[in-house]
C-alpha cells in the first residue's frame, strides 16, 4: 500500500478516533516521523509499537496470549502476562536497563531448583560483596590519608591486601593502591 | 483506673505488630525491616490485564497453597473483596496489606475496584509475614522484623516462597528472572527495606544530604505508608530500586553491611550532638512536644506523628523521665492508634473528621504522661 502523502511505500497505518470518528491513515517511514511516529529499526512494522498524542491510536503488535500492546504498555507502565516478556524482549531490553542501574540479566534465585541457588550463584554473591567491599574499603583508605589518619590508612591498606590476596585471579581489580 | 477516653488500657489487648516492637539490632533508629517478593503465577494473566474470573483463578491457586504450605504456626485469611472498609483501613495502618490492594485498583492500568477478588493471609498474633494475593502482582510475600534484622527476614520470606512454589508453577525467565506486572519489580522481585527514624538528621538539616546520597546509590526514599507517601513523623522508608541483575545476596549485602549501617551512624552521632551542644534546643523542642501531646484538644495524624516522634527522641536521649507511659514500645504503638481506622475501631463507630481529631488529641493526653 502506498503512503497517503506520497509515492512511497506506506509502513505505518495511524488510527484516529476523535469524537467518536474513526480516521484511518497510512504512511511511509518519513511521513509517519514528520506526524511524529518514531518507527526504529528494532520496532517491527508495519505493527508499530509506539503510543500515540491524545486523541490518537497506533495500532501495534499485541502480545498473542493477553493481547496487550506495547503502546498500552508504554501508557501504564504495566504488562499483562508472562508471555509479554518473550513477546516485547526487544523493545524492554533498554527500558530495564536504564531502569537497572544498566543491568538486563537477570541473577539469583530460579525456582526450577527448589529456590535454592545453584553454586554458580553463590559464587556470583560472593564475587559481588567482596568487589563492593573492596571499592567501600579504597574510598576509606583515601579519606584515611586525605585525613591524615595514617594508623587507620595502614590498617585499611593491609585489608585491603588481605582481599586481593584472596582475590588473585577473580577479574577484580586490586591495584595494590 | 484513668478515665480511657475512646481507647482501651495502655497496649492491653492490643497485639503490638513486629514492626512497633522495639526490639532487636538498632532498634534505637531502625523502627523495622521489611523483605518484599513479587511472583505471578506462569499461567494466568497480571493483574493489570486478568478479568474478574481470573483473578478468582489466581486467588483460588494462591490460598489454597498458603493455607497448606505451612508459613506460620497461626496464620488468619481474610478475602478482602468481602471486607468492610474500615477493616481493609485497619490492615493497612497495621502495614498488613498496601493501600492498592485495600483498593483494589491496580496501578496506572485504570482496573480492578473494591469488588475484584483479592485477600491476604498474615500470620498471628504478630503479623511478621503477610502474603497479599492479587495485588499488582499475584503474590506480595512480606516479611517485617523489628529493628535492622535484613538477613533474618530474607531467610524466612525465602523460606515461604519456596514453599509456596513447591505447589506453583511461577513465571519466570532465564533472561528477565521472576517476571512481574511492572518491569520495575522484575529479577529477584525483592524489595529490602528500612523504617528508620531520622529526627536529629532533621533538626540539623542533614536529613536532604542523606536523600541525596541514597538517590545516587539508586535508593529509593519513601514515607510511612511506602510509595507515594509523605515522610510524616519523620520516618523514612529506604529501599533497593534495582531488582533486575543484582542477586538477592548482593541486594543484601549492600544494605545490611554497608549503606544502612553509615545512615544510622549518622543518624547517632547527630543525636550525640544535640545532646553534646544543642541541649537546650533539643529539651525545648521534645517538651513542647510533651505539651502538646498531653494538653491539646484537636490534633491531627500529621502533628501528631511529628510530636510522637520528638517524644521519641527525647525518649531515647533520656530528656524525658524513664516511665512505663513512655517507654520505646508505648510510643511505637502509638503511632499506630492515632490512625483514623485504628480511632473508630477504639470507640466503636465511625467518626467524622473534626471527631477523629478531638478521640485523637483524648487518646493521647490519656497516654502521654510523666
Amino acid at each position: 500500500m502506498k503512503c497517503d502523502l506520497c509515492e512511497r511505500d506506506a509502513t505505518v497505518r495511524e488510527v484516529t478516533v476523535r469524537n467518536g470518528v474513526r480516521v484511518e491513515r497510512h504512511l511511509c517511514e518519513r511521513h509517519a516521523a514528520e506526524a511524529g511516529i518514531k518507527v526504529t529499526a528494532s520496532q517491527p512494522a508495519p505493527g508499530v509499537p509506539t503510543p500515540g498524542g491524545a486523541g490518537t491510536q497506533v495500532r501495534s503488535s499485541a502480545c498473542p496470549t493477553c493481547r496487550t500492546t506495547f503502546a498500552e504498555f508504554k501508557q501504564h507502565g504495566l504488562l499483562g502476562c508472562a508471555a509479554c516478556y518473550q513477546f516485547f524482549e526487544k523493545q524492554l531490553a533498554p527500558l530495564l536497563e536504564r531502569a537497572h542501574d544498566g543491568l538486563s540479566q537477570h541473577r539469583g534465585k530460579a525456582p526450577a531448583r527448589g529456590g535454592r541457588p545453584t553454586p554458580a550463584d553463590s559464587a556470583v554473591a560472593e564475587v559481588e560483596a567482596r568487589s563492593d567491599l573492596l571499592k567501600r574499603l579504597k574510598s576509606e583508605l583515601e579519606r584515611a590519608v586525605k585525613a591524615e589518619q595514617y594508623e587507620r590508612a595502614a590498617q585499611v591498606r593491609d585489608e585491603i591486601r588481605r582481599l586481593c590476596e584472596g582475590t588473585e585471579g577473580q577479574g577484580e581489580g586490586c591495584t595494590g593502591r | 483506673m484513668a478515665s480511657e477516653g475512646p481507647g482501651r488500657p495502655p497496649n492491653q489487648g492490643e497485639p503490638v505488630p513486629e514492626w512497633l516492637k522495639a526490639e532487636g539490632e538498632a532498634c534505637d533508629v531502625v523502627l523495622s525491616t521489611r523483605v518484599r517478593l513479587a511472583r505471578n503465577l506462569r499461567e494466568v494473566p497480571f493483574a493489570a490485564k486478568a478479568n474478574k474470573d481470573q483473578r478468582r483463578l489466581s486467588l483460588d491457586l494462591c490460598r489454597d497453597q498458603l493455607l497448606i504450605a505451612g508459613i506460620s504456626p497461626r496464620i488468619a485469611w481474610q478475602e478482602l473483596h468481602e471486607a468492610a472498609g474500615v477493616q481493609r483501613a485497619l490492615l493497612v495502618e497495621r502495614h498488613v496489606i498496601s493501600k492498592q490492594l485495600s483498593k483494589g485498583r491496580v496501578g496506572g492500568a485504570g482496573v480492578g475496584g473494591v469488588d475484584d477478588p483479592r485477600g491476604v493471609a498474615y500470620s498471628l498474633p504478630d503479623e511478621r509475614v503477610a502474603i497479599m494475593v492479587n495485588e499488582e502482582d499475584h503474590l506480595r510475600i512480606q516479611v517485617i522484623r523489628s529493628g535492622l534484622s535484613l538477613s533474618q527476614a530474607w531467610q524466612q520470606a525465602n523460606d515461604i516462597d519456596d514453599r509456596m512454589e513447591a505447589g506453583l508453577a511461577y513465571a519466570y525467565s532465564e533472561r528477565f528472572g521472576y517476571l512481574t506486572c511492572c518491569p520495575t519489580n522484575v529479577g529477584t522481585g525483592l524489595r529490602m527495606s528500612a523504617m528508620l527514624h531520622l529526627p536529629a538528621l532533621r533538626l540539623t538539616g542533614d536529613i536532604e544530604k542523606v536523600k541525596r546520597a541514597a538517590g545516587d546509590m539508586n535508593l529509593a526514599v519513601r514515607g510511612f505508608y511506602g510509595e507515594g507517601s509523605d515522610a510524616v513523623g519523620d520516618l523514612f522508608q529506604i529501599s533497593n530500586q534495582t531488582t533486575l541483575g543484582r542477586s538477592e545476596a548482593a541486594i543484601l549485602e549492600s544494605l545490611e553491611a554497608q549503606i544502612l549501617p553509615r545512615v544510622i551512624e549518622y543518624e547517632r552521632l547527630a543525636r550525640r550532638d544535640l545532646v553534646a551542644k544543642r541541649r537546650t534546643m533539643l529539651e525545648d523542642h521534645v517538651w513542647r512536644a510533651f505539651g502538646v501531646l498531653s494538653n491539646a484538644r484537636f490534633m491531627t495524624t500529621e502533628e501528631a506523628m511529628q510530636s510522637l516522634s520528638l517524644l521519641r527522641l527525647g525518649a531515647l536521649l533520656g530528656v524525658l523521665p524513664a516511665t512505663p507511659a513512655l517507654d520505646l514500645r508505648a510510643i511505637n504503638l502509638l503511632l499506630l492508634l492515632i490512625q483514623p481506622a485504628h480511632l473508630q475501631r477504639a470507640v466503636g463507630q465511625e467518626l467524622d473528621q473534626e471527631q477523629r481529631r478531638m478521640a485523637r488529641a483524648t487518646l493521647l493526653r490519656d497516654r502521654v504522661r510523666c
